[in-house]
């Protein structure tokens, strides 16, 4: 809203032949407009749902293969939200909430962030009876309040994976092991948050027989330190995947974790890179869609939420965004190599979720000293 | 001119506006800031209004110690890099015809267009190995083999003195333009060098803006959250970095709340010393 006034402010004063006055009026103006609820009168005469997707790429496929067909299927039009990755999305929403605003109906929301709204009751409960095709949905994929109310379903599956430049490596590495290789110095890029680089997973699944090893304090403190042997191999720990992307197909970082789909898709354009399922598992994490307990278009969100756990919208998904299917892959009609593609069957490591709730500030404080530190 | 205080509502009037502008703009949130770094963080949530003091308490560790010290170092460093570049810049450019120097602050008002995320990625490109400036320096024979120059303390620096030295040149322009050309002429007709004439003369007379610019580049730099991620390996992040993280990735509003509160202490103190060692000097 701020930044529309701005421009608009800006605009007038550019063009010339206005006075002062009569730009701070307009963008005033223009500023109550907003605030008195202008998108509620436009959403009223045309049924538009505002639908959050993780910008760049994953709201470019959506817009392209899947909103269209919703919109014809359904008469709903669809805006599509650019939202930023992980829980920066969910303070923002958290926010406008406090305001009662609702910068996007529905939300891909990651697991982490899924449980954090929850606590914070931001998730207005789906009503199942309205979501034939939830059913579907695996049953762990479908969060749920602790009073048993359904906060949100399962959207898309993804792989965090090992992944590689070819020309750097044409050898492609076959455990997480090789984070810590030194031959490897100052050539990865990690993700640069404890609570999306799930890396203490890959620590304790890598040389601690598993992500059971983090149940304890101890455990944690185990992985935290063998975590700090790799910190010299670690060029850039990227916040922002465009970062990391560039650097991983120019080779000037060759190595590092990465989403699967995104570096299939990347690979498919000829780019040298290459997505790896490590022998212990690559990182198997999924979006929810999600409704702010501030939107006035909960009826419609139930009803693009249903579509989109239909067998062959998840098919669609998988062939056209790459993701895997949050349904049993038996409902779908995707063929092994379909299936292969978005997915491995070398056992993933499942992030430990419940740690990022229960002792989230201590595992990010201790995060940020070891890589900072 | 009226060189009376100014009596009455409308003798006041031409304050009123910017003194509202003020309250709304910086008084306003930055109170909200201060009530926000005292509520109750809610782990695994968000917070809840209360008065704590858990979240200074956390603040103040050695770890954050340092990264404080790196933020306000870094930040001199910026300063006194910009306004060292800027100022004999600023000198040259004054002296040159109007048209070169209306050419030279268009060249520099675009530079200001543009955004952070375009100087790092800029910057990250020209230094590094793959695509960068060693790759040229291999070329006329002067490297054996390219190199990566950044992430590094040094490609850091280069990208906050870039991002700030239009706004340090513009800030100095008007000062230095309306400088008196007759002082230094009457210091070189007396007999001393050009260079002895702009150290004795010149950066005396222009003490003040100095000081001040200095300040505002260095309030400029502390603020500086996205090269130091994008140009900077971790231990090279400043405190707005970790702010950045407490309040966009982590949820807790209130812990970023209580390190901005006090950032903006620490920087308004320094500041103030600033200040307060140049009026003594001029007195002295």
């Amino acid at each position: 809203m701020n930044e529309t006034t701005g421009k608009q402010g800006l605009h007038v004063a550019l063009t010339g032949g206005i006075g002062r006055r009569a730009v701070l009026a307009g963008a005033g103006t223009l500023a109550t407009v907003a605030a008195i609820g202008f998108p509620n009168i436009v959403r009223a005469q045309s049924k538009t749902l505002k639908v959050g997707v993780y910008g760049g790429y994953f709201k470019e496929s959506f817009e392209k293969h899947i909103f269209p067909d919703f919109s014809k299927a359904t008469g709903i039009t669809v805006e599509a939200i650019a939202e930023p990755t992980g829980e920066a999305w969910l303070v923002q929403l958290e926010q406008a909430a406090r305001a009662r605003q609702a910068p996007a109906d529905v939300s891909m929301m990651s697991q982490v962030a899924m449980l954090k709204g929850a606590s914070a009751e931001l998730w207005a409960p789906f009503d199942l009876s309205k979501i034939p095709n939830a059913a579907k949905v695996v049953p762990h994929l479908v969060n749920k309040y602790p009073d048993g109310k359904v906060s949100g379903i399962g959207a898309v599956s993804w792989y965090i994976t090992l992944v590689t430049n070819t020309k750097s490596y044409p050898q492609a590495p076959d455990s997480w092991a090789a984070l810590w290789d030194p031959a490897n110095k100052d050539k990865l890029g990690l993700l640069a948050l404890v609570s999306n680089s799930f890396l203490l997973e890959v620590t304790a699944a890598t040389f601690f027989g598993g992500t059971k090893h983090l149940d304890s304090e101890q455990g944690q403190l185990d992985c935290f330190k063998k975590l700090a042997e790799l910190k010299s191999n670690v060029k850039l720990w990227y916040r922002d995947e465009a970062q990391f992307e560039a650097s991983l197909k120019s080779g000037e970082i060759p190595m590092g974790q990465y989403y699967h789909d995104v570096t299939g898709l990347a690979a498919a354009d000829g780019q040298p890179v290459r997505s790896t399922f490590p022998k212990e598992g690559g990182i198997l994490d999924s979006g929810s869609w999600a409704v702010t307990r501030a939107s006035k278009a909960g009826d419609l969100a139930h009803v693009f939420v249903d579509y989109m756990c239909q067998p062959s919208i998840q098919a669609l998904l998988s062939r056209k965004v790459g993701t895997a299917p949050t349904i049993d892959r038996k409902m779908t009609d995707l063929t092994d190599q379909e299936f292969a593609a978005v997915s491995s069957d070398i056992a993933p490591i499942i992030p430990r979720y419940d740690l990022y709730t229960s002792k989230s500030d201590w595992l990010n404080q201790k995060w940020t000293e070891m890589i900072v530190g | 001119m009226i060189r009376r205080a100014p009596r009455g509502l409308a003798e006041h009037a031409p304050i009123l506006f910017p003194a509202l502008m003020l309250v709304v703009f910086f008084v306003i949130p930055f109170s909200l800031m201060i009530a926000v770094s005292v509520f109750r963080r809610v782990p695994g949530g968000f917070y809840e209004p209360d008065l704590v003091f858990a979240n200074y308490e956390r603040f103040l560790t050695a770890f954050f110690g340092g990264v404080m010290s790196f933020s306000l170092g870094l930040a001199a460093l910026v300063a006194a890099l910009s306004v060292g570049i800027a100022f004999p810049f600023t000198y040259r450019l004054v002296k040159l015809p109007r048209g070169a120097q209306i050419r030279w602050l268009v060249f520099l008002l675009s530079i200001l267009s543009l955004s952070e995320v375009i100087i790092g990625f800029a910057w990250s490109t020209l230094l590094s190995r793959t695509a960068g400036i060693t790759n040229l320096f291999v070329a006329l024979g002067l490297m054996a083999e390219p190199q990566s120059l950044s992430p590094s303390f040094g490609a850091l620096l280069a990208g906050l003195v870039y991002q700030a030295f239009p706004y340090t040149v513009l800030v100095l322009y008007p000062a230095l333009a309306r400088l008196d050309p007759y002082l230094e002429e009457a210091a070189r007709t007396l007999g001393s060098s050009p260079l002895r004439a702009f150290f004795t003369v010149v950066v005396p007379a222009l003490r003040n803006t100095i000081v001040a610019t200095t300040i505002m580049v260095f309030v400029f730099a502390l603020g500086s959250y996205l090269l130091p991620q994008l140009l900077g390996r971790p231990q090279h992040w400043t405190l707005s970095v970790l702010i950045t993280d407490q309040a966009i990735y982590q949820s807790n509003m209130p812990f970023a709340a209580a390190m901005a509160v006090f950032l903006v202490l620490v920087s308004l103190a320094l500041v103030g010393l600033a200040l307060l060692a140049g009026r003594r000097e001029e007195t002295a």
